[in-house]
């Protein structure tokens, strides 16, 4: 039996299965019933978990920049632990997209060790990704993440609850597990917007910045895309316009209770016609995946 | 029916420790759900308590290393996602070893029949130190050194501790 006496002996064992790719669990899912539901589209139920995994995956990435910088230690080791929750979503719902839809997964050379769902984080262009862009903009100070923070996960919690009731067994697996750990994201960033916005005339007035610069990107969280309505008549994924009254309800509640004012600011039009669902980014996506991507696309097959 | 070696290699796969919180075994922990043994080949299933719990990667590897340790050739480790983890799986004696390494265990977690209520305040647990016995403590981070666990301070021996969270 491992000895835990000391956090380094792990790493002087022979085994390596703890770096890089490959990290042991060569499937995510293994174990689990993959198999596709009667009546379902695949390619679109992989299309689906892609969107859900890339907001995950790219807002992890985002928030994970607060580590080591957070105002104090219990808000960095906070913010770390809800990078870590989206990170481990992210990878269960890209190893779902690959594994319904392996035309997604980008070509590797042969002989590479990275598995499907790390092909699918770092291997993929911009215009791949099907993330909201809501979730790619730079963090800004404490009190824009905050605001958020709050707005997704609110909007990440309703649509997980529903997703519960996926006739896709792993869809419905990640979510009653999603619902848990978001449930405690939504009541961090909400209590953290009371506090700054009930706190001294300057951390109000940064939160009412905050949720104003936030704001222009939230209409699309709940534009449906023809992969989202076809997945929702199909009893596998939720339809997200479905979830914005519950969202407004809820994000009333905590203005009214903050004395703020909904920001009066127009939506954000789409670029080229299209949004984050339909590969369309921020300026910013392209430096978040610049820094996300570039030691597993120098490493292509884990080794150095 | 459980044959002699399918109760030795539960047995060892039980009393493999959470790399995280060494005091708890996996079945303390309540991560277990199967072991299957087929002659020299053994399949462990486990549920992670996070889905981006990194102990799992650890856990797999020392189940491998203890059942091949023992003479199983041939060890496969599954992962069962539903139903999710409860911290309510965690048993009495895994608890009071919990409490005897000074952290604190969970409450019973919440079941939501309906959508989960958005709560504004800090959680409102009714804990005692597990050092001193003090019910005077304070909540000082809802997230702690693991996914599993929360910060708290104790205002009478003024230690801070840990406590697993209700989920």
């Amino acid at each position: 039996m491992p000895d835990h006496d000391s956090a380094y002996d792990g790493l002087l064992e022979s085994d390596d299965s703890h770096w890089a790719f490959g990290t042991s669990f060569e499937d995510p899912l293994a174990g689990v019933d993959t198999t596709i539901p009667d009546g379902v589209d695949a390619h679109a139920l992989g299309e689906y978990a892609l969107m859900l995994g890339d907001d995950a995956l790219v807002y992890s990435h985002r928030i994970s920049e607060w580590a080591s910088r957070a105002p104090d230690l219990e808000e960095d080791i906070a913010l770390a632990n809800v990078a870590l929750d989206l990170l481990g979503q992210a990878r269960l719902l890209l190893a779902r997209a690959a594994a319904a839809a392996p035309s997604l997964v980008p070509a590797l050379p042969a002989g590479s060790p990275v598995p499907p769902e790390d092909a699918l984080a770092f291997f993929r262009d911009e215009r791949d990704f099907r993330n909201v862009r809501f979730v790619e903009p730079e963090n800004g100070d404490f009190a824009v993440t905050v605001a958020r923070l709050l707005v997704f996960s609110t909007y990440r919690l309703a649509l997980l609850q529903r997703l519960v009731g996926s006739r896709d067994a792993v869809l419905s697996a990640v979510a009653a597990k999603g619902v848990k750990e978001v449930t405690y994201h939504r009541d961090y960033a909400g209590r953290w917007f009371l506090t700054l916005a009930q706190g001294t005339e300057e951390s109000r007035r940064r939160l009412e910045a905050g949720l104003r610069l936030v704001w222009p990107l939230h209409d699309e969280l709940f534009r449906t895309t023809a992969v989202e309505r076809t997945v929702a008549d199909q009893g596998v994924g939720v339809d997200p316009a479905s979830v914005a009254d519950e969202v407004d309800v809820l994000l009333e509640q905590v203005l009214s209770m903050s004395g703020l004012e909904r920001p009066d600011v127009p939506p954000s039009g789409g670029v080229g016609g299209g949004t984050g669902r339909d590969g369309r980014h921020t300026e910013a996506m392209g430096r978040l995946l610049a820094e996300m991507q570039v030691v597993a696309r120098a490493h292509p097959r884990g080794r150095w | 029916m459980v044959s002699a070696g399918s109760a030795l290699a539960h047995e060892l796969a039980a009393a493999v420790r959470d790399p995280e919180m060494p005091m708890l075994t996996l079945a303390d922990l309540g991560v277990l759900r199967d072991v299957h043994v087929d002659g020299s080949r053994v399949v462990v299933t486990i549920t992670p308590t996070y889905t981006g719990c990194p102990a799992l990667a650890t856990m797999r590897d020392d189940l491998v290393h203890t059942l091949r340790d023992h003479g199983y050739a041939d060890v496969e480790v599954r992962v069962a996602l539903h139903p999710a983890w409860s911290s309510d799986w965690i048993t009495e004696h895994g608890r009071a070893s919990l409490r005897r390494h000074g952290v604190s265990a969970p409450g019973p977690a919440a079941r939501p029949d309906g959508p989960v209520a958005l709560s504004l305040q800090p959680t409102r647990r009714r804990l005692t130190c597990p050092r001193c016995g003090s019910d005077d403590v304070g909540l000082t981070s809802e997230f702690g050194p693991t996914a599993c666990t929360a910060l708290y301070r104790c205002t009478t021996c003024l230690e801070p501790f840990e406590h697993v969270k209700e989920i």
